[in-house]
C-alpha cells in the first residue's frame, strides 16, 4: 500500500523541507542554549580537572582560591608534605589580568605553577604544541583560546615571557584562557605595582621618620626591601597517595594546620553553586523560555500545516477514507517534520558551536532528551491537528 | 510550486534527506564522546642531551668601598661625583674640622711656650752652674787663706755653705730643665694627635675605582660609619645568581655560563661559575652562586641590572629521550601514553636528567623507537579512541619552535 503521508510530502516537498529546516534552526538555537549552559558548568569543572588536585588547601575561613581570594605563606606546602597521605603538594597562584601581546591585550587567568620539576599539580596536564616550562623564569604556556602563538613574547606587568607551549580547554570559571608562568614570576606579578607606584612608595617610606633614622644607616634600605617581597601564594594543591580517602587527609590538615581544605566535591559545589550560580541560572531561565517558545512554534507550524490541507482532508473524508488513515498521515508528517528539524538543529548547533567565544558543550544526553522532547511536542501538536481535521465536514470539499 | 514528475520529486527529496543524514551521522561520530581524540605521536629517540640550568640574578661589584667618617660630624666638601674614576690615596671629601684647626694653633703655641721654658731652664742651669763654680773657688780660696790664718774659720764655713747651696741650686735647675723638656715632648705629642685627627677627617679612597654613589652633599651631618661616597672596583663585576633548588643539581664552580643582560636581550656574554655559595636561601628556596664574565663588557653595564644566566652542565651519555610534553601522571604514577598496534597503553617510567629545551631522559620504562603520545586534544584515558594527526587543529604552523 502506498504511504499517504509520503505522497502528501512529495506533493509539496519543497514546503515540507523548508519548514523542517526552519524548525531545525529553531531547535538548533535551543540546543545551543543548552550547550552554553553546559559549557559554563564545564568551564568550572575544567578548572578543577586541570589543576590535577585532590585537595585545595587555602586560607582559613575563605572559599578560595577561585571563589574568594586567599593567601598562604609559600612555605606552607613543606609542612603539608609531612602529613600522612599527602603524595605531592604544590604552590599555586591565580590572578585574572590583562596580558599584553604586541599592541593588543587579552584577558587571561595567569596561573603561577611550580616549575623545574615535571608533572606537578597545577601544571597544564596536556599540551597541543610546544613544550612545558623548563626555566624557572620568563616562560609561559598559554591556552590556545588566548590567541598567542609559540615563540611569541607576551608581557605580564613589566616582565616579558616567551610562549613555549600551547594547551587547550584550560580556562578559568569565567571562561578566560589561562596563561601558565613560573610561580616566582607569578608571585611577583601579583604583587608588583607599576614602577611609578614603587617609586612613590619608596619616597613615602623615606619621608617617614620612623623608617629613615639618621643614626641607623641602612634601615631605610631594609624597610624598602621588606616592602617589595611577596611570600604568599593563593593555594596549595595536594595530591593524595593511593589508599587514602580525600577526607582522611583533609581532616588532619584542617585540625592541625588550621587551614581550610576543600575536596573535589566541595570545590565543585563552591564553583557551580556559588561562583557561577547566578549567571548559570540566568542562562537556564533563558533556556527554559526558549524551549517553551520553540515548543509552541513547532506546535503552531504543525497545526497550520494541517489546517492548510483541510480541503484535501475533506476530500479524503468524502471519498470514504478511514479516520485512522487520515490521523496516521498527519502524525507521520508531524514526526517527519520533527526528525528533519532535529537533524538540522543538531547539525547546525554542532557547526556553529565552535564559533562562540566561550565554550559551548553539546552533550549527547541533551541531544537525546531534545529529540524526545521534539517528538513529544510533534505528537501533541499533531493530536490537536488531528482533532481539527477529523471534525471537518466532508461537504467542505465541494463547498466554498 | 514546480511540478516535478513523481520520480524526479523523489530524487530531489533523497538529494536533500540523504546528505542531511550523512552530515548528522558524521556530526554524531565526530563530536561528543564518540569522537576520537586527536593526538600527535613522537618516537622515543636515543640521544645525548646537554642539561642546563637557568637562573636570574643581579649585577654586583665584588668589592664595594663605603667611605665615610669615623666620628659624627658635618661634611665640609665632597670633591668627586658619581662616575668619576679615582686613584688610591685620592682625597674624595673632607669633614668640617670645627675647632680642630684652632686647637692645633693653640697646641702649637703651647709647644712654643714649652720650648721657651726649656730655654729658660737651660739658662737657669747655666747660671746655677756658674754660681756653683764660683762658690767652689771661693770656698777653696778661703780654705787656703785659713791655713795662713788670714781669715776666720767662721768665714770659711760660710763659704763652704755657700758652695753647697750653689750645688743644690744647680741640681734644682737641672730638674727644672728636665721637666721643661718633658713638657715640650707632651705638647709635641698632643699636637701630633690633633694633626692625626685632622687627617682622619679627610675622606680618602684606599683603591683605584669608580665612584658608584655620592650619598651625602656638603653641609649634611652624618653619623660615624655612614657612607658619604661609595667606590667600587669595576674590574670586580660579577653576577649574583639565584637558581631554583628543584633544578640546581650539578651546579658547581668552573662551569661555563651564558649571561644575558636585560638591556641586551638576545645577546649572550660568556662567563663562568666562580663559586656556589655554601649558604642557600632557605626562604626563597634558591641556590645562590656567583658568576663572572670571561671578559668584561664595554661599556660597563650598570650595577644592579637584572641578568639571566644559563649554566651548561656536562653532556649526558645517550639514553632514550622524550619531550616533556608527553609526560603524564595517571593514578599518581609518572608515565607516558605509549602506542602499541594503534592502542593506547600507559607506560610508567622513571625519568632522569632534563634539559632546557624540554627533553627528558628516560631511565626506565621506555626503549628507543617506541611511539608515545606527544600532544593530545584532551586528557587521555586508557579507553580513549584516538586518531593520530600531524598537528592538533587550531595550532598555526607558522609558530617557530622555541
Amino acid at each position: 500500500m502506498i504511504s499517504l503521508a509520503g505522497r502528501d510530502i512529495m506533493h509539496a516537498w519543497g514546503k515540507f523541507v523548508f519548514t523542517g529546516v526552519g524548525l531545525g534552526l529553531l531547535i538548533g538555537v535551543t540546543l545551543t542554549m543548552a550547550g552554553v549552559y553546559r559549557g559554563m558548568v564545564d568551564d568550572a569543572k575544567a578548572l578543577l580537572d586541570n589543576s590535577g588536585a585532590d585537595l585545595w588547601v587555602v586560607q582559613k575561613d575563605t572559599l578560595g582560591p577561585y571563589a574568594e581570594s586567599s593567601s598562604l605563606y609559600d612555605d606552607t606546602y613543606r609542612s603539608l608534605l609531612s602529613i600522612s597521605g599527602v603524595a605531592r603538594a604544590a604552590n599555586i597562584t591565580y590572578l585574572t589580568m590583562q596580558v599584553q601581546e604586541g599592541g593588543r591585550d587579552v584577558r587571561a587567568m595567569v596561573v603561577g605553577v611550580v616549575s623545574g620539576s615535571p608533572v606537578q599539580p597545577g601544571q597544564p596536564s596536556y599540551l597541543i604544541s610546544g613544550r612545558q616550562i623548563t626555566r624557572g623564569h620568563y616562560e609561559a604556556v598559554a591556552d590556545i583560546a588566548s590567541g598567542f602563538k609559540l615563540g611569541q613574547s607576551i608581557q605580564i606587568r613589566r616582565n616579558h615571557y616567551t610562549v613555549v607551549g600551547l594547551t587547550r580547554r584550560m580556562v578559568s570559571s569565567g571562561g578566560d584562557p589561562m596563561v601558565f608562568i613560573p610561580l616566582k614570576d607569578a608571585q611577583e606579578a601579583q604583587f608588583l605595582k607599576d614602577n611609578d607606584a614603587i617609586v612613590q612608595q619608596r619616597r613615602r617610606t623615606a619621608e617617614n621618620p620612623a623608617f629613615n633614622r639618621p643614626n641607623v644607616p641602612g634601615l631605610l634600605d631594609q624597610v624598602i626591601a621588606s616592602q617589595s617581597t611577596n611570600a604568599f601564594v593563593n593555594a596549595v594543591l595536594v595530591q593524595i597517595k593511593p589508599g587514602f580517602s580525600a577526607e582522611e587527609v583533609a581532616e588532619p590538615i584542617r585540625h592541625w594546620k588550621r587551614l581550610q581544605v576543600y575536596t573535589r566535591t566541595q570545590m565543585q559545589s563552591i564553583l557551580v553553586g556559588k561562583l557561577i550560580a547566578t549567571s548559570a541560572k540566568q542562562i537556564a531561565m533563558f533556556l527554559v523560555i526558549l524551549a517553551v517558545v520553540s515548543a509552541a512554534i513547532v506546535a503552531f507550524i504543525i497545526y497550520t500545516l494541517t489546517m492548510g490541507k483541510i480541503r484535501e482532508i475533506a476530500v479524503l473524508k468524502l471519498i470514504g477514507t478511514k479516520n485512522r488513515t487520515i490521523a496516521g498521515m498527519i502524525m507521520q508528517q508531524a514526526l517527519g517534520l520533527g526528525v528533519i528539524g532535529f537533524v538540522v538543529g543538531k547539525v547546525s548547533a554542532t557547526f556553529w558551536a565552535p564559533i562562540f567565544p566561550k565554550y559551548v558543550l553539546l552533550e549527547p544526553g541533551d541531544a537525546i532528551r531534545g529529540f524526545f522532547a521534539v517528538m513529544l511536542i510533534c505528537v501533541l501538536a499533531s493530536l490537536l491537528a488531528i482533532r481539527a481535521a477529523l471534525k471537518v465536514d466532508p461537504a467542505e470539499a465541494i463547498g466554498g | 510550486m514546480i511540478r516535478l514528475p513523481i520520480k524526479s520529486r523523489t530524487f530531489a527529496m533523497i538529494a536533500v534527506i540523504v546528505p542531511l543524514l550523512i552530515l548528522f551521522i558524521y556530526v554524531a561520530l565526530r563530536s561528543g564522546p564518540l569522537a576520537p581524540v586527536l593526538v600527535t605521536v613522537t618516537t622515543v629517540e636515543n640521544k645525548a642531551i646537554a642539561p642546563a640550568i637557568f637562573g636570574i640574578g643581579t649585577l654586583e661589584a665584588r668589592y664595594t668601598y663605603k667611605i665615610g667618617p669615623t666620628v659624627a660630624g658635618r661634611v665640609k666638601q665632597v670633591n668627586v661625583n658619581v662616575g668619576d674614576f679615582v686613584h688610591a690615596g685620592q682625597l674624595l671629601g673632607e669633614m668640617e674640622p670645627i675647632d680642630l684647626d684652632n686647637r692645633i694653633i693653640a697646641q702649637e703655641a703651647t709647644s712654643k711656650r714649652a720650648m721657651a721654658s726649656v730655654l729658660a731652664a737651660e739658662a737657669q742651669t747655666q747660671d746655677a752652674a756658674a754660681r756653683r763654680d764660683f762658690a767652689r773657688i771661693q770656698a777653696k780660696r778661703y780654705e787656703d787663706l785659713l791655713l795662713s790664718r788670714s781669715v776666720s774659720a767662721e768665714a770659711v764655713d760660710a763659704k763652704r755653705q755657700e758652695y753647697k747651696v750653689a750645688e743644690s741650686s744647680l741640681a734644682a735647675s737641672h730638674a727644672n730643665l728636665e721637666a721643661a723638656r718633658q713638657e715640650l715632648a707632651r705638647t709635641h705629642a698632643d699636637r701630633g694627635g690633633l694633626s692625626q685627627q685632622r687627617t682622619n677627617l679627610r675622606l680618602i679612597t684606599p683603591v683605584d675605582g669608580l665612584v658608584a654613589s655620592r650619598d651625602i652633599d656638603p653641609g649634611t651631618t652624618v653619623v660615624a660609619g655612614q657612607p658619604v661616597v661609595v667606590v667600587i672596583d669595576p674590574k670586580s663585576l660579577w653576577v649574583n645568581v639565584r637558581f631554583e633548588q628543584l633544578s640546581a643539581s650539578g651546579l658547581q664552580a668552573g662551569l661555563a655560563a651564558m649571561i644575558v643582560l636585560r638591556s641586551q636581550k638576545g645577546y649572550a656574554i660568556p662567563g663562568a661559575v666562580l663559586r656556589v655559595e655554601p649558604l642557600a636561601d632557605a626562604v626563597t628556596e634558591e641556590v645562590l652562586a656567583k658568576v663572572v664574565f670571561d671578559q668584561l663588557p664595554v661599556p660597563l653595564p650598570p650595577i644592579g641590572e637584572l641578568v639571566e644566566v644559563t649554566v651548561a652542565l656536562a653532556k649526558q651519555p645517550p639514553a632514550p629521550v622524550i619531550p616533556n610534553a608527553s609526560l603524564q601522571r595517571v593514578d599518581g604514577q609518572l608515565g607516558v601514553w605509549a602506542i602499541e598496534d594503534g592502542e593506547l597503553k600507559f607506560e610508567p617510567i622513571r625519568i632522569g636528567a632534563t634539559d632546557l629545551d624540554g627533553n627528558v631522559q628516560v631511565i626506565e620504562g621506555l626503549k628507543g623507537g617506541q611511539k608515545v603520545v606527544l600532544y593530545s586534544q584532551h586528557a587521555l584515558k586508557a579507553s580513549s579512541r584516538i586518531k593520530i594527526v600531524k598537528q592538533i587543529p587550531g595550532v598555526s604552523a607558522s609558530g617557530s619552535k622555541p
